[in-house]
């Protein structure tokens, strides 16, 4: 049986076609993907994110421990400064991408995929061991809005009164008893917004009701973050897929101390690893999903879609794929198959579509 | 609200056909485009290709996923709509204006497993 987040009554009252996701049961789309796309794109749209998990980590070693279960770099950073990372397992496999949300010193706040969630805090807790901190699993407590859109800035400010024009893009900061931050998963400028389910739903209310803001569905969220190159696990990462394969070794500090799975990312470096992720695009309409194979030249799977869609924001079809490493450089010519058929694809950068962030 | 238009057959999955002597013109229903949302591929098959009653002969996609088209009828296909291969949201705007492949029937017999359009609604609102 799937979780209702605090605003499902919300999603059915305005028609949402909802379906099940990561646990969850969520809104896909309210009118159709393609305008929730554009409204985002060029105005304001609002996403219900509140089957996200979250956990607190404080205590006299929660930096120590948060730098022990996360590949990017927290140590003295300033308050308010967030992070993108992941938390691996030895062999360099990931167990999530995540937030780490500094919010004291020695309090993160960590911002993990709801589909992941029972697994994340199991293994959390599997390392706590020679760590004196405390591990606050905050799931049920928090919902969670994401506003996204060049116009969010305005809304966020307007319609919910709350002030984020001074918030730098990965920061965060403390508003009563809630949490916004300048971040989101759209390749837009935007606001996440964390607080009780009381404070979401009216909140939630306050943004339909003002007619700014136009309610979003998973489906304009997943061609979002897909046209501007942002991994969704379960598809780019995964147990099997490195953040060194996906291409995200921006966010693997290696020249940290120590974390898990940090000996397993220094020898990917060093000797290279078998397959890596890579954008191809298609001269032909025709749409690569998720699992179609990809072929080289010769007819030989090479490789395979991770995601794939006919792209909103430029008109082409592209996809995102794990392909032997030897056909991951750029131009490289390229076949998927698509049902019977074969279309010819070129390697291209995984960013179909340049992200507007307002830093 | 969804049309179903008199005088066509269904099948189950949303496909129709419409008879003319020994050709049909095959396409989805205005049924099976609400549901599926704004149209952006048709995957159709080439002229002179066989296809076959209950198999798939091509997809229609949406944004988010693509769904089989299933033949109602054998027979070879002696046409295709191309229009649809440049604009493939005719079939939202119209679904039993715009026909997908036009095929010459093998065995009309195998149009008595399909449904008129009032047993087709009685089948969608039962769905």
């Amino acid at each position: 049986m799937e979780k209702q987040t605090c605003l499902y009554d919300r999603h059915v009252a305005l028609g949402a076609l909802m379906s099940p996701f990561g646990g969850f049961i969520m809104p896909i789309q309210y009118t159709n993907i393609t305008d929730e796309h554009n409204a985002v794109r060029q105005h304001c749209g609002v996403f219900d994110v509140s089957h996200m998990g979250e956990v607190r980590i404080t205590g006299p070693d929660a930096e120590k421990y948060v730098q022990h279960i996360f590949t990017n770099d927290v140590a003295g950073a300033p308050v308010g400064q967030i992070y993108y990372g992941m938390m691996l397992y030895p062999n360099g496999g990931t167990v999530d991408d995540l937030l780490v949300y500094k919010m004291g010193e020695n309090d993160f706040f960590l911002v993990i995929n709801a589909a992941n969630i029972d697994k994340d805090v199991a293994w959390m807790k599997e390392h706590t061991a020679g760590f004196d901190i405390k591990l606050d699993h905050q799931s049920d407590y928090y919902g969670q809005l994401a506003v996204q859109g060049p116009e969010a800035e305005a809304v966020v400010e307007e319609v919910l009164g709350i002030p984020c024009k001074e918030l730098k893009f990965y920061t965060a900061k403390v508003v009563g008893d809630i949490i916004v931050s300048r971040t989101g998963y759209t390749g837009e400028d935007g606001f996440e917004i964390y607080g009780s389910h009381e404070f979401t739903q009216k909140s939630w209310d306050k943004l339909i009701e003002s007619g700014r803001c136009k309610p979003c569905g998973l489906g304009c969220r997943d061609t979002l973050r897909f046209e501007v190159g942002l991994p969704l696990y379960g598809d780019e990462l995964s147990a099997d897929i490195s953040p060194v394969m996906a291409g995200l070794s921006m966010f693997c500090k290696l020249d940290k101390e120590e974390f898990i799975g940090k000996d397993a990312l220094v020898e990917q470096k060093a000797n290279g690893v078998p397959q890596k992720l890579v954008g191809i695009e298609l001269a032909d309409k025709a749409i690569p999903r998720h699992g179609y194979p990809i072929l080289n030249m010769e007819g030989e799977v090479v490789g395979e879609v991770t995601t794939g869609y006919h792209c909103l924001s430029v008109d082409k079809s592209v996809c995102m794929a794990l392909v032997k490493t030897e056909f991951a450089k750029l131009d490289t010519p390229l076949q998927i198959q698509i049902r019977k058929k074969v279309f010819p694809g070129t390697v291209v950068k995984k960013k179909f579509y340049d992200k507007h962030y307002k830093k | 609200m969804a049309q179903f238009k008199e005088g066509l057959l269904y099948s189950e999955s949303h496909e129709y056909i419409r008879v003319e002597g020994e050709f049909g013109y095959i396409g989805i229903s205005d049924y099976a485009q609400h549901a599926l949302g704004n149209v952006v591929y048709v995957d159709m098959p080439d002229v002179d290709d066989e296809v076959t009653a209950g198999e798939e002969f091509g997809a229609v996609e949406s944004v988010k996923a693509a769904s089989d088209l299933i033949s109602p009828v054998s027979g070879t296909v002696v046409e295709v709509n191309e229009a649809l291969e440049n604009e493939p949201e005719l079939l939202n705007k119209d679904a039993f204006a715009n026909w997908i492949i036009k095929v010459q029937l093998s065995d009309s017999s195998e149009l008595d497993n399909l449904m008129d359009a009032k047993a087709y609604e009685a089948f969608c609102e039962n769905a």
